[in-house]
């Protein structure tokens, strides 16, 4: 695939090397379309060009319907157009499964990528996301995908069907926001716990429209699954765009797939930020988001002894090898919990394959584990774990809203994968660390 | 553009604005804005009147990104929002069905449940007539303008065979 963008290498250079710019008015000032060579800065409203624009199965079926509506016949390029069949997949209804045939018929009328059970975000990671894009997907986890150096952002239906007509959108260059994560990565303490710590302290609305920018040494040293987990749950906390910048661990990801980057993109040393948090994670512990809001964190050590029905380790959240490996290491000769359900959701078909071919599957049935195929499932309450009334589950997902799960009589907590397997295999919400040798 | 304010506080979520049931139910416009903001206020939607504003506080319109939100208040009448700040995808969304999303600090938080509000978008001010206060609106630059006058995305490219950045 192409990918160019609208201004001279002079602008582009000009623009990469300004010291006083955040990652996320370089970018958008080398994809704006309405005035091509000009900077754009935070708060300004642009037009512009987009790589890659993807829907689901929860969302393409309409913006399919606004463009008939609109009599367009054509997408824009039919190379940058993704539609993914994940939240519910394989269909668990009739009405499901007419949606998916829509999405069938018009990817192939059109000639665009179709995928069908690997779960949107990390299929995007795995096949298409480089740094340098300007990526907009019909999700509010589009977020995810700024893991690996690009601008993903989330829209609705109808503005996805006006993207994959005409290949441009408006947006507001966004404020940003630092959070630097420096110090020793406690025993326990994972991603997900740095970033619901981080959504405890500053709201769900701590970063609206605002782009999230990680850095710290914490940070370089995490994995793309890591960075990924991060990403994604700047949504939660109203984020345009998370974002770690490309670098050795990011350039190795890419090769190991064959790709490269579109552009190596930096913030300028001397861009304004909206707010810097510096957080030093020596200190920092186990955490889980109570019912029924993600900002509603405590250390686990606060909750511990809550019993719980079902624990899910899965979604674009935290469902990649990494957390897969984990549990295996936590699982090996142990058992869930009697009266227990612990959920497996492999968040793609290429984690699940590597995950039976290292013996990752076997190890996690032989504990009571249930895998099933990859697809968003418990973690929307579609399918695959739904949640009765009464029912208390520990999710490795990133929402616990009422009823998000299932019935609105059911509770979620959110927490990593590791505390997610501690407490299925004790029964009740279990700090990770009295569970890793 | 004249009309009373309704007065909202913080954080007012697109499930208050609009409930899953109904929007599950309904893509009807009208039938949405009866339902209109029942859980917080439940005689809005019948004294609502054309040309009358939402005034609130912070975080206007979070939650889901249902773009039914931004299109029950509209077929309300509301002529514009005015809030301290507002949910990032429900802000979107309003501008993208035509319903006038108009951010402030100060103006919210001096303006009273009831007073009387007049909105000019050409000269881009707001005035309340009940305390005198007035104030400018930041301009969209001209292809949002125009997009808000026709009555949002999809009308636009109704009217015009393409969209307003083309
Ligand atoms: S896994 Fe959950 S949060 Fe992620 S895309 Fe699917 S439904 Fe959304």
């Amino acid at each position: 695939m192409q990918y160019a963008n609208m201004v001279s290498k002079d602008f582009q250079n000009k623009v990469l090397a300004d010291e006083g710019l955040t990652f996320s008015e370089k970018i958008l000032s080398l994809k704006r379309s309405d005035e091509p060579g000009k900077i754009a800065l935070a708060n300004e409203i642009i037009v512009a060009k987009v790589d890659l624009a993807m829907a689901h199965d929860g969302t393409a079926p309409l913006a399919i319907k606004v463009l008939e509506e609109l009599g367009i016949k054509k997408v824009w390029d039919n190379n940058k157009v993704i539609l993914h069949i994940d939240h519910t997949y394989p269909a668990s209804s009739e009405q499901i499964a007419n949606f998916h045939s829509i999405m069938r018929k018009f990817a192939k009328a059109q000639g665009c990528n179709i995928q069908e059970g690997n779960i949107c975000h990390q299929y995007m990671l795995e096949n298409f996301v480089v740094p340098g894009m300007l990526i907009i997907g019909a999700d509010s986890h589009t977020t995810t995908q700024g893991c690996l150096s690009a601008f993903a952002t989330g829209v609705g239906s109808t503005e996805i069907a006006a993207v994959w007509a005409s290949g441009r959108i408006w947006l507001k260059v966004p404020e940003s926001i630092k959070i630097v994560f420096n110090g020793k990565l406690p025993k326990g303490v994972y991603a997900k716990d740095l970033i619901l710590f981080t959504i405890g302290k500053i709201s769900c609305e701590g970063a609206n429209y605002k782009t999230v920018e990680f850095a710290g040494n914490v940070v370089e040293e995490f994995s793309i699954d890591s960075r990924a987990t991060l990403c994604n749950m700047t949504t939660e906390a109203g984020a345009k765009a998370g974002i770690v910048e490309m670098d050795s661990v990011t350039k190795e990801y890419l090769t190991s797939l064959g790709r490269e980057a579109m552009m190596e993109i930096h913030a300028g040393k001397e861009a304004i930020y909206d707010k810097i948090l510096e957080e030093e994670v020596e200190q920092m512990e186990p955490c889980v988001a109570l019912p029924n809001s993600v900002d509603n964190v405590k250390a686990v050590r606060e909750v511990e002894g809550i019993p719980i029905d079902q624990a899910f380790l899965g979604s674009c959240t935290n469902a990649r090898l990494e957390d897969l490996i984990m549990a295996t290491k936590m699982l090996k000769g142990k058992k869930v919990k009697e009266g227990v359900r612990l959920i497996i959701t492999p968040a793609s078909k290429s984690v699940y394959k590597f995950a039976l071919k290292k013996g990752i599957v076997s190890i996690l049935m032989e504990a009571g584990a249930s895998i099933t195929s990859p697809t968003c499932g418990a973690c929307v309450g579609t399918h695959c774990g739904v949640l009765g009334a009464g029912e208390v589950c520990i999710s490795s997902s990133n929402r616990n809203f009422i009823g998000r799960m299932g019935s609105t009589e059911s509770k979620v907590y959110l927490a990593s994968p590791a505390t997610v397997v501690a407490s299925a295999i004790k029964g009740t919400i279990a700090d990770p660390r009295d569970y890793l040798r | 553009m004249i009309g009373r304010a309704w007065k909202f506080s913080d954080n007012v979520d697109t499930d208050v604005i609009i409930p899953y049931k109904y929007k599950a139910r309904s893509i009807d416009p009208k039938e949405l804005a009866e339902h209109c903001m029942e859980g917080i206020a439940p005689e809005f939607s019948k004294k609502v009147k054309k040309g009358d504003f939402i005034v609130a506080g912070r975080n206007f319109g979070c939650g889901s990104s249902r773009e039914q939100a931004p299109v029950a208040i509209k077929a309300c009448g509301i002529s514009a929002v005015i809030a301290e700040s507002f949910a990032r995808i429900f802000y979107r969304n309003a501008i993208n069905i035509g319903l006038p999303v108009i951010i402030s600090k100060d103006f919210p938080k001096e303006t009273n449940e009831g007073d009387l509000v007049e909105m000019d978008l050409r000269e881009g001010v707001v005035k309340n007539l009940s305390n005198g206060k007035i104030m400018k609106i930041n301009k969209h630059p001209d292809f949002l303008e125009k997009m808000l006058e026709a009555g949002g995305l999809i009308e636009y490219y109704k009217k015009f065979g393409k969209f307003p950045w083309e």
